[in-house]
């Protein structure tokens, strides 16, 4: 059985509306989903980034003197919800997803463009709850991990509002996941086969098979807990007989795929922007697709190693030590494989390939702590101090966040068809990059020093070093400010891009910039070498 | 803006070319039911878990009976395979035979419901009593809102397979092969949690 290939006109295209309106709207263009999900995101990491400055003002100081402590305990909770559900999430898998993996299949629009609309519709509404949470009774308190007893008893209708948030971006994010595996298995133009796919769609395809493997869990372990606070239940309560390691296994069932599920995508992203601006075929590219299946395999079953100190017997730490310490296979694989790509390049020092470079620093970084703190003894020394906190955030802001942006000025000409302007852009990443360096690198000390975490005060001793993390955050703060002027002043009236200014030859760029409404003004084209810069140069020797 | 002229063409070109491409509504039903299976399946190791390590308090009843659930098992089995057979004469376009079946799956599906509720109302234990009573109404519960739920499906089909006007017919099988696939899953999700909850 066949259907017609039109999604944009069974929903009577007459009445859609046209220009800037069309991005509040039910659309069901892809493109325009994507750029959807960019600046909700965008709008969402703002919120969260003013809780983060928030956290660090009040820790400039030793005693909590800034808000009270359950205030701190809000900001903080809703920090890290809001950036992971809300921010990183949805947009490296939302925003470039959609915009980019029907081009990389050669489709006019994802499999199923409906889903797709209800999938980022979703977002904004549970968002916007999760923030008014805190007018309410304040907001959920017991952090983004809402582990009981602590979720079931502090104040209940902000935790209550928090489960059913974060239950709606699951459903959206498993609703994308669904979209991405059949656009990506299904969709394909005919005649390009898998292994000729960019690196991005392969990443999406491991993320989205984490989504829907994972989420679910998440979503049956929330309901759980809801039941918890609603009805008195004890799945979770050990006054009632309940378990709280229980949910601490089913809820890092989900969270630690998540960060893969933050992750992968980035690493599909940068294998897209090193090879253009290195004008070198990516390195590796079986390997590359090899390690990132491995990455999703090994990512389903290391999540103990949250659990160190939960009890968990012997063998399960020895089982969990080795499968966390295996990823770094896969994942080192794939780092070897970005150097090597840029090795011998002939390499344009541009705010993408800029960011990219410090996504690799970074993420080495945070990669070399993740294995440190898979080892048992390391990980109960530094459990629930700021050193796990300096991990994480070198993975997901110095990893991911660098990405987000290093695509922002990658893929800006193709969106707009205007370029970004490179001086405001280099000196976005040079603050950008000390500032996260000066926030993160010191609480890697305070944590091995015994600072703990999510906690608004802290031992004298920390004060300097705890300083000088603020100093940071306050140029991480800064640095959107170039970022966002150079966005406004960009559109407005930057320089003409042109349909091609990379010289890039995945397939996105064979279309005009911006991009007609079903992508392509006939065929889609073939590309069997997204990679193939420089070939003449090697076939001529 | 060259979005909107480019568009003006776009459709040109398209009303030219009419490209199809096969369907693949079931590959993503079958993506969405193994998520759905995800929950249960975390359902299922939370409960498997709290067997192993979670004593009852004394006294506590965790014995079921067995007649009605049983009952229900052969009821869920049997509409399996009279939903298959509303699917096999609707392909023979013998809708008002598809019609029959598909009210007797829905009915199935009603008398099932109504055993599970009435065996809540005589089960010894309530929803907060402890970790088993609570346990065992969640992974049911979870379970009939399914059921529920499929049972709304299948009767707007059965509505859809009317037949003057109806929108199911041999040619558009795909409301009635996805329900019955989710309905298929459903049981399927039964007799696990049948054996699991019951039985084990």
């Amino acid at each position: 059985m066949t259907i017609s290939l039109d999604p944009q006109k069974t929903n009577n295209e007459s009445l859609q509306p046209k220009g800037w309106l069309r991005y509040f709207s039910f659309s069901l263009d892809h493109k325009v989903i994507g750029i959807q999900y960019l600046v909700c995101g965008f709008l969402f990491y703002l919120i969260g980034g003013t809780l983060a400055s928030a956290i660090r003002i009040e820790l400039a100081s030793p005693m909590s003197d800034f808000m009270p402590r359950d205030v701190y305990n809000q900001v903080l909770t809703l920090h890290g919800t809001i950036m992971i559900f809300l921010w990183i999430v949805p947009v490296v898998n939302g925003a470039f997803g959609n915009y980019l993996i029907p081009f990389y299949v050669g489709a006019r629009d994802m499999a199923f463009p409906r889903l797709n609309a209800v999938a980022f519709w979703l977002i904004p509404p549970s968002g916007l709850m999760l923030v008014a949470s805190y007018f309410v009774e304040g907001a959920a308190q017991a952090g983004w991990t809402a582990y009981p007893p602590l979720s079931i008893t502090t104040p209940q209708s902000g935790q209550i509002i928090w489960i059913l948030s974060v239950l709606l971006l699951g459903g959206s994010s498993i609703f994308g996941g669904i979209n991405f595996i059949a656009t990506i298995i299904k969709l394909r133009r005919p005649g390009l086969k898998l292994m000729q796919l960019p690196m991005y769609c392969w990443a999406m395809l491991g993320t989205s098979l984490l989504v829907v493997l994972s989420t679910p869990v998440l979503a049956g372990t929330l309901i759980l807990l809801s039941f918890d606070i609603i009805a008195h239940t004890g799945f979770f309560n050990p006054v009632l007989g309940g378990n709280v390691v229980v949910y601490q296994h089913l809820f890092w069932f989900y969270s630690h795929p998540a960060v893969y599920i933050m992750v992968l995508p980035a690493f599909g992203l940068v294998s897209e922007i090193l090879p253009v601006h290195a004008r070198k075929p990516l390195f590796g590219y079986t390997t590359m697709v090899f390690s990132i299946m491995g990455i999703v395999v090994l990512g389903l079953v290391v999540w103990a190693h949250h659990m160190f100190t939960s009890g968990t017997p012997p063998w399960m730490r020895l089982f969990f030590t080795i499968a966390t310490a295996f990823i770094a296979v896969p994942t080192g694989i794939k780092f070897f494989n970005w150097v090597a790509t840029l090795w011998g390049g002939k390499i344009s020092i541009n705010s993408a390939m800029l960011f990219s470079c410090g996504f690799i620093i970074n993420f080495v970084f945070g990669g070399i702590t993740g294995v440190a703190l898979a080892q048992v003894p390391f990980d109960i020394h530094v459990h629930d101090t700021y050193f796990v906190v300096a991990h994480f955030h070198y993975i997901v802001y110095g990893g991911t966040v660098f990405i987000i942006f290093s695509s922002i000025y990658h893929w800006f000409p193709k969106v707009t068809g205007k370029m970004l302007n490179e001086k405001l852009g280099i000196l976005h990443f040079i603050i950008t990059f000390i500032g996260f360096n000066l926030c993160f690198a010191p609480q890697h000390w305070l944590g091995l020093n015994g600072m703990p975490r999510r906690v608004a005060e802290y031992d004298p001793q920390f004060q300097f070093v705890n300083q000088i993390s603020s100093l940071g955050a306050l140029l991480m703060a800064i640095s959107t400010i170039p970022f966002l002027i150079n966005v406004f002043l960009s559109v407005r009236n930057g320089k003409n891009a042109g349909d091609n200014p990379w010289n890039a030859l995945t397939p996105e760029w064979l279309t005009s910039s911006p991009p007609p409404v079903e992508n392509w003004e006939g065929e889609a084209p073939l590309v069997e070498e997204p990679y193939g810069y420089g070939k003449e140069i090697s076939e001529q020797k | 803006m060259t979005t909107l002229d480019s568009s003006k063409e776009i459709q040109k070109n398209n009303s030219e070319v009419k490209e199809t491409h096969e369907d693949f509504r079931m590959f993503g039903l079958i993506t969405f039911l193994i998520a759905d299976g995800m929950t249960f399946a975390g359902f299922f190791a939370a409960y498997l878990t709290y067997k192993a390590v979670n004593p009852l308090p004394d006294g506590a009843i965790y014995e079921l009976e067995l007649p009605i659930p049983t009952l229900n098992t052969i009821l869920l089995l049997v509409s399996s395979a009279t939903f298959h057979k509303a699917g096999k004469a609707l392909l023979k376009d013998k809708n008002s035979d598809s019609q029959k079946w598909l009210f007797f799956t829905a009915f199935l599906g009603i008398i099932f419901l109504i055993c599970q509720l009435f065996e809540y109302f005589h089960l010894p234990f309530g929803l907060t009593d402890n970790l088993f009573a609570s346990t065992f109404y969640a992974l049911t519960g979870f379970h009939g809102l399914h059921v529920t739920l499929g049972t709304l499906m299948i009767l707007i089909i059965a509505w859809q397979s009317r037949i003057n006007g109806g929108r199911l017919t041999s040619q558009n099988m795909f409301p009635l092969e996805a329900v019955e696939l989710y309905w298929h899953f459903v049981d399927g999700i039964w007799v696990i949690l049948f054996i699991i909850l019951y039985l084990l």
